[in-house]
C-alpha cells in the first residue's frame, strides 16, 4: 500500500476541516491528494490495500470523544453514535430490548473479531462488495469507466448482485445493518464542514447508480456520519431479521429482509419491509407493505406478499435463485411475527 | 543380503487377525506386536511441538528474519495472453530503497534472450528487491509493462473448439510436480488445446471388451458430472528467504519437499547439491503445491546473488490463488454397466479437465481399481487454458473421479433396488473396506436412511456414503538417522519435513518405542538438507516411508549399545532388552541399568546409524515403491437442505480409514477432520470464478473465495481400523490423501437422498439446489 499520513483528529470541527473529498469521489476522480475519512479503518483499508485509492492523509476520527455514544429514551428513541462499534451495538440492553431487529442485524455482521472493531458509521458509509468494483483491474461505471462488468449477459459474474433496480451498476449495497435501519425508519446524522447538523432517512442517505453512480451515499466532501436516531417503536411493535449469505459464518448478504410491525395479535397494522442485497441500495417494498395494512399475517398471505415483493425483480444471467430465496426469507420473516 | 524368516502380525484385530511369515533383512528388528501390547506407538500423544506452535515461538519462514535481509516483490501480468514489447524498470530502479530488479527472460543458451509470452493473469514477470516490503511493491507498480495482447481463451468448452485461441503450438513436454502422480502423459498427442488422452495407469490399461461388457448389463448408467477448479489456500502462502553466501546457498522455504527445492535450486543454478542448503523447520500447510523451489524461488535467489543479501519473499494471497497451483476442474463421463444382482459388468470413463496453462487433469484412477468389473477403459484429457497451472491437490484426481464414480454406484444401486452399502459389498473386494461399512454403518446409524425425497417439510434430512481408495506409496528415497549421546540424549535426524500432520511427533514415537523410552526424550531435528535425505511429503508416502528407517536406525544403534553393555556384564547382546527406559538382562533380574546409565558407559561420545527405507517384505507391485494393498476408507454424510432457500448444511460426518499400523491416534483423527473439511469446502463452497471477458480470478482473496468456517463444520466422528499388512517394520502409512477422497461423494449422495434430485456438479450452492427443484425464476 502507498505512504500515507495519519491526522489524530481532535474534535468534530477539526475533521471535517481536514478533510478535502470523500472516498467515492477519490476513487472516481483520483487526486492523489485526498484526505479521507477513517473510523474502523476496515474498508478503506482494503480500498488501498488493493491499490484502489493512494490517500494522501487519513483523518483518523475513531478517538473523538462522545461519538461513540449509545442513549435511549423511552419516547425519543434511540440514538447511536457513529463510532460505536457494532458489538457495542450488538451487546446495548435497550437494542435488544427495544429494536430486536437491530440487534438481529448487527449480530449476523461479519465476525465478532471485525465486529469488535467496525463501527456503525463505517458500516453505513462502506462500498458495495462488487468484485470487479473491487478490482484494479475493471474499470467499471463506479470508477469512472465504460462499462458494468456483472451485467454482462455471457460473461457476468453475477451470483451475488442486484435482481432489482439493475439496469446501471448492479452491485448490491453492502451493509445489512442499513436493511435493518431501513425498517426502523431511523435517521442519519449529518454534519458538514461549517459544521451544519442535518438529520437525512436511511431511505434518502443511500443512492441509486441510476441517480449519480460515482457515490452510494448523500455524503459531500467535508461530510460526516456523526450518529444515527430510532424513533421510539409504537406500542405493539414486532420485528424480525434474516440473513442468507453463501455461508451461516462470516459472509455477506446473498438476501436479507427486515420487518417491523405494529400487530394486535395476529393483525398487522401496519408494516415496514426492507430487503438487503436485492438492490443497489437497501429497499422497502411499499406495495407489498399495503397488503398486510390491518391484515391477519397467516401463511398464505405471507406468500403473496413475499411474491409481491419479487414481482419488480428482473434476475441477471446467474442470479435468479435470488428471488425463490428472497421469497422463502420474506414469508419466513412475516410469520416470525405472529 | 542376509535375511531371516520372522513372523508378523498379519490382517485386521477383531476380523481376520493372523500371523504371517516374511522373510527380512537379517538387520531389521523383530516385528512388532499389535498396538495394543505397545507402549508409545499407536497411542494419543500430544504433538512434541504443539507448545512452540500456539505461543508462536515456532519459527515459519515468514519469520525470519537475518541480518541485512531485504525484501522481495514480484511483477505479475494482468493480461491474460500477450507478448511483451517492453519491460522498463527505470523508475522502479531509481525508488530509494530499491536494492535489485531482476527481469524473467528467456532461457538465452539457443540465443533467444526474449521476454516470455504472457498466458495467464498473475504469470510473474520481474522481481525486485528493497529494504521494505512496501517499497519493494510501490516499486513493482512503477515498472512500466508495454503488452501486445492476443486473443485468450478461459472457458474450457470453448478451449476445445478448433478455432480456439491455442495456449501453446507446440508439444509440451512433461510438468511433473513432485507430489502429483496423476500426470501420464506429456502433452504431446492431441489437437490444439486438447492433449491426451491418458489411457493407462501404473495399474495397467484397458481390460476387457466394453461392448461386451455393456451388452452382458441389466442396468445401465451413464451420466456427465463436473467438479470446479479449486484453488491452494494454506495458511501460509508458498515463499523463501534466501541468503546465497559465497560458501552456500541457505535457503529456508514453505516446502512440502526441502530435498526437491534443493535438487531444483542446485540443478538450475549449476551448483553441486553439498552447496545448497535448504530448512523448513515449521510449515503453515500445503496440499500438494509446495514441492517445487518456484519460480519465487528462483527471483529470491537470483536478487539475494546480484544483491549479496539475504532476500524474503514470501507471496500474497493473491499471488497463491493465481499461480501457485490448483486442482483442476474436470468434466467427467461415467457409463457403468451391471447385472440384476449388482455384479458390474463394464466401466467406460472419459474426462476432460483443465489445469490451465498446465497438465495433470485427469481424474485419476479410482474408477479403474475401486471395484471389480472386468470390462474398462479410460480417456482422459488435458484442455489447455490462458489460466494459471494447476498442481498436485490433494489426491490429485482421485477427488474429482470419486466424485463421479460413487454418484454412479449410488445410482446403479437405486435403479437395482439394492441398498447402496450392499451394492458395495457385492462389488467390492477390500478386507478393509469391508470392516469400515460395517462399523461406519453401526457408528452412522446407516439403518436409519429413508427413501430419497421423503423427508417431510421445506427442511429435508438426507443420508449418503463413498468408498475411497489410494494407492500405499513408498519413497525408497528416505533416510533418518539416530544417534545416541554420553550424556542420554537421543536425537533422530532426517531431511523430511512436518508439514504439520505431525511427522517430528511420529519419528518420536517409533524411536521411543524401540528404545524403551518416553516420547519427550528423544529430540527430533528434521526438515533440513544437512540431515539424511527423507522424502517429499506428497502421495500420503511420509508415514510409510520413513518411520520403518527410523525405527531400523534406532534398532541397529540399540545393537551397538547392547554390545557394550553385554561385554561389561559378560553376557550376549542377544540376551538385553529395553524398556521403561532401562536397559536389563532378559534372564538375569540382578543385571539392570537405566538407559541413561546404558549411555554413559559408551567408549565414544555418540553412537550414530543412518538407515534408509528397505523394501516391503514380500516385495512391491510396482519397484519403484507401489505396495501391496491400498488405502481404503468409506465415508457417510448427513445432510440438511432447507428446499425453500437452497442451503445446504452438512450435519455429520462418520469417516472409517485405514492406514496400516496407526502411530498417532490424535494425529490421525485431525488428518482426517481436515480432509473432510476440505471435502465438504470442495462440495458446497470452494470454486475460482473467471471473469471470460478478462480471463481475470475475480475472488483471488479469502473474502469472497468460501471456505467453511466454524459454523459449517459438522460433527465428524473418525473410525480408525487397524490393519497389519506386514510389509515393514513399522507397517503404518499416511492418511492426509485418503481422507479428502470420499468426502464430496458422499454429501451429494446425501442431497439427493434428502431431495430426490441428483446434483452433477459441484459445489453445490443454493443456485444448483433450486434450479435442480425447478424452483428458479426465469
Amino acid at each position: 500500500m502507498n505512504q500515507f499520513s495519519w491526522y489524530e483528529a481532535k474534535s468534530l470541527e477539526d475533521a471535517v476541516k481536514q478533510a478535502n473529498t470523500t472516498l467515492a469521489e477519490e476513487l472516481y476522480n483520483p487526486s492523489g491528494q485526498a484526505a479521507i475519512f477513517k473510523s474502523g479503518g476496515i474498508d478503506v483499508l482494503d480500498f488501498i490495500k488493493e491499490g484502489l485509492i493512494r490517500p494522501k492523509t487519513l483523518i483518523n476520527i475513531r478517538e473523538i470523544s462522545g461519538m461513540d455514544q449509545i442513549t435511549h429514551h423511552r419516547t425519543d428513541g434511540l440514538t447511536i453514535g457513529a463510532n460505536a462499534t457494532l458489538s457495542e451495538i450488538e451487546e446495548h440492553e435497550a437494542v435488544g430490548q427495544h429494536y430486536p431487529v437491530l440487534q438481529m442485524a448487527v449480530a449476523h455482521a461479519a465476525t465478532p473479531q471485525l465486529r469488535n472493531m467496525s463501527t456503525l458509521g463505517g458500516n453505513l458509509a462502506q462500498r458495495n462488495r462488487c468484485w470487479y468494483f473491487r478490482s484494479a483491474d475493471h474499470p467499471c461505471f463506479r470508477k469512472n469507466g465504460d462499462r458494468c462488468y456483472a451485467r454482462h449477459v455471457e460473461t457476468g459474474e453475477n451470483e451475488g448482485h442486484a435482481i432489482i433496480n439493475n439496469g446501471s451498476c448492479v452491485s448490491v449495497h453492502a451493509s445489512s445493518i442499513a436493511t435493518a435501519l431501513l425498517a426502523l425508519q431511523a435517521k442519519v446524522l449529518v454534519v458538514n464542514v461549517r459544521m451544519e447538523k442535518k438529520e437525512v432517512p436511511v431511505e434518502d442517505f443511500f443512492i441509486s447508480p441510476a441517480e449519480d453512480v460515482s457515490r452510494e451515499n448523500t455524503l459531500q466532501p467535508g461530510e460526516l456520519i456523526t450518529g444515527i436516531m430510532i424513533p421510539a417503536p409504537a406500542t405493539g411493535t414486532k420485528s424480525y431479521y434474516i440473513k442468507q449469505g453463501a455461508r451461516e459464518s462470516y459472509d455477506w448478504s446473498l438476501a436479507d429482509v427486515a420487518v417491523v410491525a405494529e400487530m394486535k395479535g395476529k393483525t398487522c397494522e401496519n408494516i415496514r419491509i426492507a430487503l438487503g442485497a436485492a438492490a443497489p441500495t437497501p429497499i422497502r417494498i411499499y406495495e407489498a407493505e399495503a397488503m398486510l395494512s390491518n391484515t391477519t399475517i397467516d401463511e398464505a398471505i405471507a406468500l403473496k406478499v413475499a411474491e409481491k415483493c419479487m414481482e419488480a425483480a428482473r434476475p441477471l444471467s446467474k442470479n435468479g435463485y435470488k428471488v425463490p430465496l428472497f421469497k422463502s426469507i420474506i414469508q419466513r420473516a412475516l410469520l416470525e411475527l405472529v | 543380503m542376509d535375511t531371516r524368516k520372522e513372523k508378523f502380525p498379519f490382517g485386521i484385530p477383531g476380523h481376520n487377525l493372523g500371523e504371517i511369515e516374511r522373510e527380512i533383512p537379517a538387520g531389521e528388528p523383530p516385528a512388532w506386536p499389535i498396538n495394543d501390547k505397545l507402549n508409545v506407538v499407536g497411542k494419543r500423544i500430544h504433538r512434541i511441538d504443539a507448545r512452540a506452535k500456539v505461543t508462536g515461538e515456532a519459527k515459519y519462514t515468514s519469520d525470519i528474519q537475518l541480518p541485512g535481509m531485504l525484501y522481495a516483490k514480484m511483477l505479475r501480468s494482468n493480461v491474460p495472453h500477450a507478448a511483451i514489447k517492453s519491460i522498463d524498470t527505470s523508475l522502479a530502479e531509481n525508488l530509494p530503497g530499491v536494492r535489485a530488479v531482476h527481469i524473467l527472460m528467456n532461457d538465452g543458451d539457443n540465443g533467444d534472450s526474449s521476454y516470455p509470452e504472457v498466458k495467464y493473469v498473475g504469470q510473474a514477470l520481474a522481481g525486485v528487491a528493497a529494504d521494505s516490503l512496501d517499497i519493494a511493491q510501490e516499486a513493482v507498480s512503477l515498472i512500466k509493462v508495454v503488452y501486445d495482447l492476443k486473443p485468450f481463451v478461459i472457458d474450457m468448452d470453448t478451449a476445445m473448439l478448433a478455432d480456439a485461441p491455442r495456449v501453446f503450438d507446440a508439444p509440451m513436454g512433461e510438468q511433473r510436480d513432485g507430489g502429483d502422480v496423476g500426470v501420464v502423459h506429456d502433452g504431446s498427442a492431441g489437437e490444439g488445446n486438447v492433449r491426451g488422452p491418458s489411457t493407462t495407469s501404473f495399474w495397467g490399461g484397458p481390460r476387457g471388451n466394453l461392448d461386451q461388457g455393456f451388452a452382458e448389463a441389466d442396468v445401465i448408467v451413464e451420466r456427465t458430472y463436473l467438479t470446479q477448479v479449486h484453488t491452494h489456500v494454506p495458511l501460509e502462502t508458498h515463499g523463501v528467504v534466501i541468503d546465497w553466501k559465497p560458501e552456500e546457498m541457505l535457503v529456508y522455504a514453505s516446502t512440502q519437499s526441502t530435498k526437491g527445492v534443493r535438487d531444483e535450486l542446485a540443478s538450475y543454478f549449476g551448483l553441486p547439491k553439498s552447496k545448497v542448503r535448504v530448512i523448513c523447520d515449521f510449515m503453515g500447510g500445503g496440499f500438494g503445491a509446495k514441492h517445487s523451489a518456484g519460480t519465487f524461488g528462483t527471483m529470491a535467489a537470483t536478487l539475494s546473488q546480484k544483491t549479496g543479501q539475504p532476500v524474503w519473499l514470501m507471496l500474497d494471497r493473491k499471488e497463491e490463488h493465481l499461480a501457485e497451483g490448483n486442482r483442476p476442474n474436470s468434466k467427467h463421463y461415467l457409463k457403468i454397466g451391471a447385472k440384476k444382482d449388482g455384479t458390474l459388468t463394464a466401466i467406460q470413463q472419459r474426462s476432460h479437465g483443465t489445469a490451465g496453462v498446465a497438465l495433470g487433469a485427469g481424474v485419476g484412477r479410482v474408477a479403474q481399481i475401486l471395484y471389480e468389473c472386468p470390462n474398462f477403459a479410460t480417456e482422459q484429457y488435458d484442455v489447455l487454458t490462458h489460466a494459471g497451472p494447476g498442481a498436485a491437490w490433494r489426491a490429485p484426481g482421485n477427488v474429482q473421479g470419486a466424485f463421479g464414480l460413487e454418484q454412479a454406484i449410488d445410482e446403479l444401486a437405486e435403479q437395482l433396488k439394492i441398498d447402496p452399502l450392499t451394492l458395495r459389498s457385492k462389488i467390492d473386494k477390500s478386507e478393509v473396506r469391508k470392516v469400515e461399512r460395517i462399523q461406519g454403518a453401526e457408528k452412522f446409524g446407516w439403518s436409519q436412511r429413508k427413501p430419497a425425497g421423503s423427508s417431510p417439510g421445506p427442511l429435508k434430512k438426507g443420508m449418503g456414503m463413498a468408498q475411497s481408495t489410494w494407492p500405499r506409496f513408498v519413497h525408497l528415497d528416505s533416510s533418518v538417522e539416530v544417534k545416541i549421546y554420553k550424556d542420554g540424549a537421543v536425537e533422530v535426524r532426517s531431511g523430511v519435513q512436518d508439514i504439520g500432520t505431525g511427522t517430528k511427533t511420529i519419528l518420536a514415537q517409533v524411536v521411543a518405542e524401540e528404545l524403551g523410552l518416553k516420547v519427550s526424550d528423544i529430540t527430533v531435528r528434521i526438515g533440513d538438507t544437512l540431515f539424511p535425505d527423507g522424502p517429499g511429503s506428497g502421495g500420503s508416502v511420509v508415514t510409510g516411508s520413513i518411520t520403518p528407517p527410523a525405527r531400523n536406525a534406532a534398532y541397529e544403534v540399540k545393537m551397538k549399545l547392547f554390545e557394550q553393555v553385554a561385554k561389561e556384564w559378560n553376557t550376549e547382546a542377544s540376551k538385553l532388552a529395553v524398556g521403561d527406559g532401562m536397559v536389563y538382562h532378559m534372564d538375569d533380574t540382578s543385571k539392570k541399568m537405566s538407559f541413561k546409565e546404558a549411555l554413559s558407559s559408551m567408549r565414544t561420545g555418540h553412537i550414530s546409524t543412518i538407515a534408509s527405507r528397505t523394501d516391503d517384505y514380500g516385495g512391491f507391485q510396482q519397484p519403484w515403491g507401489l505396495a501391496f494393498g491400498d488405502l481404503g476408507s468409506v465415508q457417510f454424510a448427513e445432510v440438511t437442505v432447507d428446499t425453500e432457500t437452497g442451503f445446504v448444511k452438512v450435519d455429520r460426518i462418520v469417516a472409517a480409514h485405514s492406514c496400516g499400523r496407526p502411530i498417532n491416534i490424535g494425529q490421525l483423527e485431525s488428518q482426517i477432520n481436515g480432509g473432510i473439511i476440505q471435502g465438504i469446502s470442495y462440495a458446497l463452497y470452494e470454486t475460482r470464478v473467471m471473469d471470460n471477458s478478462t480471463g481475470h480470478m475475480m475472488n483471488a482473496n479469502v473474502d469472497q473465495y468460501k471456505m467453511p468456517y466454524a459454523m459449517e463444520i459438522p460433527e465428524i466422528e473418525s473410525i480408525i481400523v487397524e490393519e497389519y499388512p506386514a510389509l515393514s517394520s513399522t507397517d503404518a502409512y499416511g492418511i492426509g490423501e485418503p481422507a479428502n477422497i470420499a468426502t464430496a461423494a458422499a454429501v451429494a449422495n446425501a442431497v439427493y437422498n434428502a431431495i430426490g434430485v441428483r446434483i452433477f456438479e459441484i459445489p453445490i450452492t443454493p443456485a444448483s439446489i433450486l434450479n435442480a427443484l425447478n424452483k428458479v425464476y426465469e
